[in-house]
């Protein structure tokens, strides 16, 4: 795909490649530094595919202190850097560009402390997000935001989306559940923000590192929250006649004063791809599916599914199932749960991120219906329903070019619909580079410009991740 | 010294523009029931006729107001529909003597909260969108009304506790809870401060979902200490929830069950500070610390003045403590304690002549307030919301 424009290749920067490559490898041991290109092929995207863009370098620091070695490198040579966690963004939060240093975290991937009075894990940013809830698990402790993604994806890499997670109805996205991060500035800084006292003081800067996409600087560390597992927990499975249906049970739900761990909607053609791959039981015959999930012990369990089915009683429910095993609730969350994967086996797809409020959804669900027919194209829909943060996934065939260019244009349709029925962009991916060019739909000039001068005081000269984000033109410039 | 008033996000914005081309400073404020200094000697720009609720779709767990409007009002509002503010914000009023009604901007303003913050998070975690005037006298927009939103730079964190240094908040939408229909408060009696920690910190680590989690020491509206935790939920959850937290803590004695009215004024009280208001002649500090800390911290600050007097929240993250307002206040050995546990101190009530010498903030490292420095700039170019050290009053 070509549609989406990089900024203009510094090559002052590409002919400087050899004296840079050296300058980074008196900095950090010489194997941590690939500059061969068949090794930096393997740093050329992240799961954002579509877009491609080989590195200048890449560098695998193991230490902060190395981390803020290259960024006062990189700052005094001009040279674009690019962090880079496990590569699982899906908005290409990660692509690279060529004049540009991939500083990869993957190395500092270790728990330094766990604190169980204070209910906080202080980790290194290349450890997976699953890593974190393995090591308190044997406390019976969990990390809460759960991307998708979370076996591979790293605790740097949701920091820098602010990711979320089929979960964060009850339990926030990540910045609810960090307390601190260690911030390695351009200038080479190495600054403690935050930490395991709830009100920090002064302006809340660890909030604004999260979701900031690697363009203020370079977090190392950080000190997350850590929970209690809860003693159980259980979900049901419902089969509506209508996504009108299922979406009023939510909003019902809700208004019952009932706030369960999760509810996953997913529409027919979703059903159908994920029961073909999972053979979870799933109703064929549905139009809308939710999976609904609550904690407890069994009895509060029990007592709240009670109230939910009875809720969803009211809304014509055609089919529930209510887990009664362990192995039953995995068969219930295994189609959600395998819902990219199992979409991948029969076709290419791009996956949106967009959120709406909840009010909207059966209007939305049929106009993106229309649309990604009007481009000749099928989408299957999973959407976490508690929180209006849909997922469409736009099925194409990825080596017929105008098809996958029609699959783009309808996916940006569906963006900006979202804004126009009163929510946003992104709800957990983040922007990118894949939604930079439709800011503007959701923001005005004076909001962004707003935005880029605080960026600017973290990185006047737009070296930090520069091509994502923020549109090309109209960069504001300290 | 004038007092602006503008009835309209235009108006503010037109004020904040003249204010710019006359280079004439503005002071934020809602109502003032936060602040403790005598009025500044500057033009005030108080955002008091800023009121309304603009949105409130209960099926959504989504309130959105305008800045000037009663805490009061949004609480009734949500209430009406069976929901709350998650963070369940203090009343600075029996605290400070201060009177008129705080408004929701200002609470998002200072990032106030009370005893639920430490489960449910701050203002900062359910402020969603924010709308406000930059220096610039721009209106700008950040978050918006959807709970989920990753969409460029979150500004509305910086918002959340920004002191009325960055802009005038104009509306803020917020993402709010069903109220729970039932709660009641496992009280274990005369533990001392270490020995209550202990045990607040060992209620945390159960999964009974504990959502308060103080401590009021013997002589803070009470002859004997008091430990409290809070538990909240349907009613059947309740009755197991209460039972299982009390085995957990068998060690720590056996508890009281408070629930019925003696339990909203219960935490009313360690939400608003009361057993510490008076005597009103004393400063009040605000201490945000690990909360395993807690204990040990006061007793650090209590070897070097004696006379502290203290109540513990959040597990015994935050110390509220009550000194003689003399000299400054305790400010050396109340800040350093706090530095040596990496938490923060903050001067809530004094003279005027203690504040006019101690700084209510601690001071921020030098590469921090150059970071801070400049953001301030980049919202507020002309420095025409304050220069300095960001304000403690708004």
């Amino acid at each position: 795909m070509t549609m989406i424009a990089f900024p203009p290749v510094d090559m002052s920067v590409i002919d400087r490649r050899a004296e840079i490559a050296d300058g980074l490898r008196r900095l950090i041991p010489g194997e941590a530094v690939i500059t061969d290109l068949r090794e930096l092929v393997a740093y050329e995207t992240d799961a954002f595919t579509a877009y491609r863009r080989v590195p200048l370098a890449v560098v695998l620091p193991s230490t902060t202190a190395e981390v803020a070695e290259v960024m006062k490198f990189c700052a005094r040579n001009r040279v674009p850097v690019v962090a880079r966690g496990a590569g699982t963004s899906l908005c290409g939060g990660a692509t690279p560009q060529e004049d540009a240093v991939v500083l990869g975290l993957a190395k500092m991937n270790k728990v330094l402390a766990v604190d169980y009075a204070d209910r906080t894990a202080t980790v290194q940013a290349g450890i997976t997000n699953l890593a974190i809830s393995a090591v308190v698990g044997e406390r019976n402790f969990f990390y809460a935001p759960d991307p998708s993604s979370q076996l591979a994806c790293t605790i740097g890499g949701n920091i820098a989306m602010n990711s979320g997670g089929a979960h964060c109805l009850k339990y926030g996205v990540t910045t609810n559940n960090l307390l601190g991060v260690t911030l390695v500035t351009l200038d080479g800084d190495v600054l403690e923000l935050g930490g395991a006292a709830l009100d920090p003081g002064g302006l809340d800067l660890v909030g604004l590192v999260c979701g900031s996409e690697g363009q203020l600087g370079i977090v190392t560390e950080a000190v997350v929250r850590i929970l209690p597992l809860a003693e159980g927990a259980r979900p049901v499975l419902f089969g509506f006649a209508s996504s009108g249906a299922a979406g009023e049970c939510v909003a019902d739900i809700i208004a019952a004063g009932i706030v369960p761990v999760a509810m996953e909607f997913m529409d027919k053609p979703a059903i159908a791809i994920c029961e073909a791959f999972a053979k979870a039981g799933y109703p064929l015959d549905a139009e809308a599916l939710l999976i609904v999930e609550v904690e407890g012990s069994d009895e509060e369990m029990a007592a709240t599914l009670a109230r939910i089915v009875e809720i969803a009683r009211r809304h014509d429910v055609r089919t529930i199932k209510e887990s009664r095993s362990a192995m039953e609730t995995a068969a219930i969350w295994k189609g959600r749960k395998s819902a990219f994967g199992a979409t991948g086996r029969i076709a290419d797809y791009i996956c949106m991120d967009g959120t709406i409020p909840t009010g909207q959804l059966p209007h939305v669900l049929a106009r993106i219906d229309a649309i990604v027919k009007g481009y000749g194209l099928r989408v299957a829909n999973v959407f976490h329903a508690g929180d209006g943060n849909l997922h469409p996934l736009i099925l194409y065939n990825v080596n017929d070019e105008a098809e996958a260019e029609k699959a783009e244009r309808a996916g940006m349709d569906i963006l900006k619909l979202c804004v126009d029925v009163g929510g946003c962009l992104t709800g957990e991916h983040g922007v990118g580079i894949e939604k930079r060019d439709l800011m503007r739909h959701q923001f005005s000039d004076a909001d962004l410009e707003q935005q880029m001068r605080v960026r600017g005081v973290f990185d006047p000269g737009w070296l930090l991740n520069p091509a994502k984000v923020f549109p090309l033109d109209g960069r504001v410039t300290a | 010294m004038t007092l602006h008033c503008p009835a309209s996000e235009v108006d503010v914005a037109a004020l904040v523009v003249a204010a710019r081309a006359a280079a004439t400073p503005l002071a934020l404020r809602g109502n003032a029931t936060r602040s403790v200094a005598p009025p500044a000697a500057v033009d005030v720009l108080s955002t008091r006729a800023l009121t309304g609720i603009t949105l409130h779709e209960p099926a959504e767990m989504i309130v959105a107001a305008r800045a000037g409007t009663p805490v009061a009002e949004v609480e009734a509002t949500l209430a009406a529909k069976g929901q709350m503010l998650t963070f369940e914000p203090m009343d600075h009023r029996p605290l400070l003597g201060t009177d008129g009604e705080p408004t929701i901007g200002g609470v998002v303003a200072l990032g106030v909260a009370g005893p639920r913050r430490l489960t449910a998070g701050g203002a900062r975690d359910s402020l969603i969108g924010v709308r406000f005037v930059n220096g610039r006298g721009e209106i700008i927009k950040n978050g918006g009304r959807v709970m989920k939103n990753v969409t460029g730079l979150d500004l509305v964190k910086l918002m959340a506790g920004s002191r009325g240094r960055l802009g005038v908040l104009t509306e803020v939408t917020f993402k709010v809870l069903p109220r729970p229909p039932a709660a009641a408060t496992l009280v274990f009696a005369g533990l001392d401060d270490a020995r209550a920690v202990a045990a607040l910190c060992a209620a945390m680590i159960t999964p009974f979902e504990v959502s308060g989690a103080a401590h009021l020491p013997a002589g803070t509206g009470a002859d004997h200490a008091r430990t409290c935790l809070r538990l909240e939920g349907l009613p059947e959850q309740l009755a197991y929830r209460t039972g299982e937290l009390a085995r957990a803590l068998a060690a720590f004695g056996t508890p009281t069950i408070v629930d019925g009215t003696a339990h909203a004024g219960l935490w009313r009280g360690i939400r608003d500070v009361e057993p510490l208001a008076e005597p009103r002649d004393r400063a009040i500090w605000r201490l945000s610390v690990p909360p395993s800390q807690g204990a040990a911290t006061v007793a650090a600050i209590r070897a070097e003045r004696p006379d502290i007097r203290v109540l513990y929240d959040w597990s015994g993250g935050l110390v509220w403590l009550s000194t003689a307002d003399n000299a400054d206040a305790g400010a050396a050995p109340i800040r350093a304690a706090a530095r040596a546990v990496k938490g923060t101190a903050t001067l809530i009530r004094a003279t005027s002549a203690t504040l006019a010498t101690v700084a209510a903030l601690d001071p921020p490292t030098p590469a921090v307030g150059k970071l801070l420095a400049g953001i301030s700039r980049a919202f507020d170019p002309d420095g025409l919301f304050g220069s300095g050290p960001i304000a403690a009053t708004a």
